[in-house]
């Protein structure tokens, strides 16, 4: 299943749970997904979702695309890491311009600044936030209520 | 055709003026009996013409993905039931399915079928909302008040399965909290009895109706590979002419043992959107009555859940009377589970398209990641697209018949 008709040879290939995980260096992104979308034994043509990821450990950023190939009837995971001080990656709405949105979303949850977005604003929370929420580190719930007792819950 | 010819001479005039236009800003703002659900559009018009619109949503954003990253599986059930909220057992019924696939978890078939009731009861719930709205904005409310009845008596039935009518959280991991009951079953049978009928006369006012033909034959037309490059799924790609199905294309859920056709149109306009929701709908009434075919023909009339202790709660009698069940509840409610690490991307046909959920587990209680692909948050990005150049009138019935419900938009 897997092609092995891989011209680049900027990433890394490992085979997990359900579909091919392909890791790819950051700035080749969009170059990896256009061939992937272009080359006709391979024809992902569709963009099936984008998401944002925070590996605290490492602290570093990730993205995960998922492609999915009509015509092949094939699914495929490409994920890319950053580093959280200079979270920048290029944009693939040239590419899919579903992806427009997706990589607003994942710029307001974790700060992933997308090189050549038309718009980069945040899109489901506020304006005039400053944090990004879905990065570990900001809180659930309100820091500051005394009545919650949470440590047979382990919330 | 008379009417095309119509719209390009109005349209004509927009583009060669020569004055410099003075152009209004409609605010079709969050609360609008048009709009629904709460999504905002401000939009630049030339009279009555939309020239562009800026679209803003996030009003009912409930930090979905970040809830659950502290809560634990079965816990996040109630959230996947306001996604969708029209169709809430459709992302219940996924969001099982999901976590089965990352335990490892074989559900019987009998609770595969139980689910594809189920599932295609919520798809029939929420075409009907989609459709009778779709009348609604062009003016025919009658149709709207017919068929809510039967959306009423749909309520009835999930209240008979699991107790609630709108946010279901509905079902377990692994199946469901009982069996269904005889009374469930009468409603089913009475609900596939008069439905139909009913379905027909709706049909009947609309589909031939030389009104709502005029007003939603080429309003909002999107060509196919736009509509796959916009992310399009479910009945708004199927109205372009492209069959893409997630029950036919991944099977899930014993989906291929059942036998029913995928709708296309031609257009992708919303009279295309329109009937395609329609067929669809007998489809699932057709998909109903096969599972009830196939449960009448099984003996076993009592499996509702997969027996995989480990993560499958047991049932209550024997919680209370049996100690290895009550370990078992323990370590299952407390989280002491080995839950394997791992990443798993899992997606079903919901009412709007392909709802995927990939959930990334670190071996411990809750989630590390949960991110939903909504259908309806990817495919309104084109709905500047669509309208622009068109008058108002049809950017209500354009919006309508894309079905944007506000929950899946912003989870």
């Amino acid at each position: 299943m897997l092609a092995s008709q891989f011209g680049n040879e900027i990433e890394e290939i490992k085979i997990s749970s359900d579909m091919p995980v392909i890791h790819v260096q950051k700035d080749r992104i969009p170059e990896v997904l256009l061939f992937l979308r272009d080359t006709p034994e391979l024809q992902y043509n569709f963009l099936t979702t984008l998401c944002g990821m925070h590996y605290p450990e490492t602290s570093r950023l990730g993205v995960v695309y998922h492609l999915h190939s009509f015509v092949n009837n094939h699914r495929i995971r490409i994920k890319t890491v950053l580093s959280i001080e200079h979270p920048f990656l290029p944009t693939i709405t040239t590419i899919w311009p579903s992806a427009n949105w997706m990589e607003r979303e994942t710029y307001d949850f974790y700060g992933i600044i997308f090189e050549g977005h038309p718009n980069l604003k945040r899109i489901l929370n506020v304006d005039e936030m400053t944090d990004f929420p879905l990065r570990k580190e900001f809180p659930l719930e309100d820091q500051t209520r005394e009545d919650k007792d949470d440590s047979m819950f382990g919330r | 055709m008379a009417q095309g010819q119509q719209t390009d001479y109005w349209k004509r005039d927009i583009i060669s003026h020569e004055e410099p236009k003075e152009y209004n800003i409609l605010n079709v703002g969050p609360t609008h009996p048009a709009t629904h659900g709460v999504f905002q559009n401000v939009m630049l018009m030339d009279g009555e013409f939309i020239v562009s619109t800026e679209q803003t949503i996030g009003y009912i954003h409930r930090a979905f993905e970040k809830i659950a990253e502290r809560r634990p599986f079965y816990q996040i059930t109630p959230l996947t039931d306001r996604l969708n909220y029209c169709s809430a057992p459709l992302n219940n019924m996924g969001w099982h399915m999901t976590v089965e696939k990352l335990l490892g978890i074989e559900t019987p078939k009998r609770v595969d079928y139980l689910r594809i009731i189920i599932m295609e009861l919520a798809r029939i719930a929420d075409h009907l909302i989609c459709n009778s709205v779709i009348g609604v904005d062009s003016g025919a409310l009658t149709g709207f008040t017919y068929l809510f009845q039967d959306r009423e008596y749909i309520y009835e039935i999930y209240e008979e399965i699991c107790g609630s009518r709108l946010t279901t959280n509905m079902g377990r991991i692994g199946g469901f909290e009982r069996n269904f009951s005889e009374k469930a079953w009468y409603k089913i049978h009475h609900f596939l009895k008069t439905y139909p009928k009913k379905l027909k006369e709706f049909e009947s006012l609309l589909s031939r109706n030389r009104i709502f033909m005029d007003r939603t034959i080429n309003v909002g037309p999107f060509s196919a590979d736009r509509a796959l490059a916009y992310g399009f799924t479910g009945p708004n790609l199927r109205a372009c002419g492209i069959d893409y199905d997630v029950r036919v294309m991944n099977p899930y859920c014993s989906y291929d043992e059942f036998d029913f056709t995928i709708p296309i149109g031609q257009n992708g306009d919303t009279y295309d959107r329109f009937m395609v929701r329609q067929e669809e709908m007998w489809q699932s009434l057709s998909i109903i009555e096969q599972a009830i075919a196939k449960l009448e023909k099984m003996e076993d009339k009592e499996t509702y859940f997969a027996k995989d202790p480990r993560f499958v709660l047991p049932p209550k009698e024997q919680v209370y009377n049996n100690m290895e069940a009550l370990i078992w509840h323990f370590k299952i409610v407390m989280g002491e589970t080995d839950i394997p690490a791992g990443e798993i991307y899992h997606s079903i046909e919901a009412a709007n398209g392909e709802l995927g959920f990939y959930l990334v587990s670190d071996g411990g209680r809750t989630p590390s990641r949960l991110h939903f692909r909504r259908p309806c948050f990817i495919y309104y990005q084109a709905y500047p697209e669509m309208v622009t150049g068109n008058m108002l009138s049809d950017a209500v019935l354009t919006m309508s018949s894309m079905n944007v419900i506000a929950g899946e938009l912003d989870a």
